[in-house]
């Protein structure tokens, strides 16, 4: 076995096919082993807290006025809101330490941006639907940008390269501009 | 022991086997466009079949080496010479300390590994030295070679060439006065004549798209378009249209998943594709074929032949097969 990938509604099992110890029915292995540790899991995973400091100033929430229009919520109350709720990793994936984090205030849901930025900065904190993630790089990116982190969500050269997993409850503190400055 | 980057050509990496084992956090395995290139180029100069090597692309680079080393070329035919003489290519090469080589255009095909015996001495970085362009790490400086970029070698890289030349010089040649052998591997992935036939799956969603989108997209001539890149290869063709479903959950993706955007173009994901994504999934290129599409270049063209999983898994125990042969053919003549 190669690689074990959650995502949202699905497992991805990346195994080499000529392994010579791979079992008979290879598919039927892999998917019995998923069930077996679906069953084993705790109803409720208690998951890490990562804290994670945003500073929501206009200078980097590139679309929190945008949102507060189609909304109705001013940006304050918006970036309130976005910190006040109890958030989850629900996956990382897409590029290397991008979490998907669930538990947005429904009322800031909203689709995807009709046009794609193509330079959302490193650090971004961004939402769509119900959702919200960090870019870890710059990288062109569909999602409202509402704020800014200054931690590196991935480096490869730590011990543990991404600061999210699967499972960890997220904590975003706003910070000010001279915080965020600061911590960077 | 070092080479020199004299000219870095259009785009010039160390790859290696990819970076396994980290897909849970967004970091694809990368590595070699075309794995079979790899494997034989290092299988040539006597290292082991992941060690990391220079990716070429459409336009070489010229490379100096201060001292002796053992080389081989391997993948696309570029025009290559040594010095004034011919480069010859899917064979070792021993270059006398100071030789320049310059890869200028691909003739056939569009990536080659050049590799060089005892490896490239970058450390690693998350168990692998590929190079991952769209985070910028891993190789030289998360980069691409520029001019100038000097890449350390084995310590030992003239002493393990003089050694390993030895041992296949039972069969040696030297034309031009470029000292190689009167043997070749042969070249396992070169596109032959267009449209070239990929091996396709039907994917998870290939069922959501209208008849006529799934008939076409196993009838149609699609051409690489220019913006494809080591992520995925765009292809043109009809509009690829699925009126059920809406959107899509992000889920992962492999390599030769062919995902359709919106607009209905479709892209077959390469080797430094996102690990996840949604949008849905009209069909699964077999393994066995995507180092040949990694051989295609923009404006090249191809259709896709409907297999099943089994059909799939058999071409890829033929490719292995192959490869196979052509490696035991390789250390017979090491004398092994």
């Amino acid at each position: 076995m190669r690689d074990i990938v959650p995502a949202l509604t699905g497992v991805a099992v990346h195994f080499d096919p000529e392994h010579s110890a791979l079992p008979a029915a290879p598919l039927e292995a892999a998917e019995a082993l998923i069930r077996q540790s679906i069953d084993a899991m705790p109803s409720r995973l208690a998951g890490r807290v990562i804290e994670v400091p945003v500073c929501y100033d206009p200078e980097f929430a590139l679309d929190i006025v945008e949102i507060a229009g189609r909304s109705g919520i001013e940006p304050e109350e918006i970036a309130a809101r976005h910190s006040r709720s109890e958030h989850r990793v629900l996956m990382v994936g897409f590029a290397p330490g991008l979490p998907y984090i669930g538990g947005l205030d429904p009322a800031l849901a909203l689709p995807r941006r009709a046009t794609p930025r193509t330079r959302v900065p490193a650090g971004s904190v961004a939402i769509a639907n119900l959702q919200t993630t960090v870019y870890p790089f710059e990288t062109p990116g569909g999602w409202s940008v509402i704020g800014r982190t200054p931690l590196v969500l991935f480096d490869p050269a730590r011990e543990a390269p991404s600061i999210f997993a699967p499972g960890d409850r997220v904590h975003f503190m706003p910070v000010s501009r001279s915080d965020y400055v600061r911590l960077k | 022991m070092s080479l020199r980057i004299a000219k870095p050509g259009l785009l010039t990496t160390v790859q290696d086997g990819g970076r396994w084992g980290l897909q849970h956090l967004g970091v694809v395995p990368g590595g070699a466009m075309d794995r079979v290139a790899l494997a034989l180029a290092n299988a040539l100069v006597g290292n082991r079949a992941g060690e990391a090597a220079l990716e070429v692309t459409l336009l070489g680079p010229q490379i100096a080496f201060e001292e002796d080393v053992l080389v081989a070329l391997s993948g696309a035919e570029f025009d290559a010479s040594v010095g004034d003489a011919e480069m010859p290519r899917d064979r070792p090469v021993f270059l006398p300390a100071g030789s320049e080589i310059a890869l200028r255009r691909a003739v056939r095909g569009t990536r080659a590994c050049l590799a060089v015996a005892g490896g490239i001495a970058l450390q690693p970085l998350l168990g692998s030295r590929s190079t991952y362009l769209p985070a910028r790490f891993g190789g030289l400086e998360g980069r691409a070679l520029r001019a100038g970029d000097v890449l350390a070698l084995a310590p030992d890289a003239a002493h393990i060439a003089a050694e390993r030349y030895e041992k296949v010089s039972k069969r040696a040649s030297s034309r031009g006065g470029v000292r190689s052998v009167r043997w070749s591997a042969p070249a396992l992935t070169l596109p032959e004549h267009e449209p070239i036939a990929l091996h396709a799956m039907p994917g998870r969603h290939h069922d959501e798209f209208d008849a006529d989108s799934r008939r076409a997209f196993f009838d149609a001539q699609w051409r690489v378009s220019p913006d494809s890149n080591r992520m995925g290869f765009r292809l043109a063709g009809p509009v690829l249209a699925r009126p059920r479903g809406g959107e899509i959950l992000s889920e992962p993706t492999c390599l030769g998943t062919v995902q359709v955007p919106a607009n209905g173009a479709p892209i077959v994901l390469m080797v430094d594709h996102q690990t996840t994504g949604g949008y849905p999934k009209i069909a699964e290129v077999a393994g066995a074929d995507v180092p040949r599409l990694a051989q295609l270049a923009p404006g090249a063209t191809l259709r896709f032949a409907q297999c099943t999983l089994a059909e799939a898994l058999e071409l890829r125990a033929a490719l292995n097969a192959r490869m196979a042969a052509a490696l035991r053919a390789i250390s017979w003549e090491y004398g092994e």
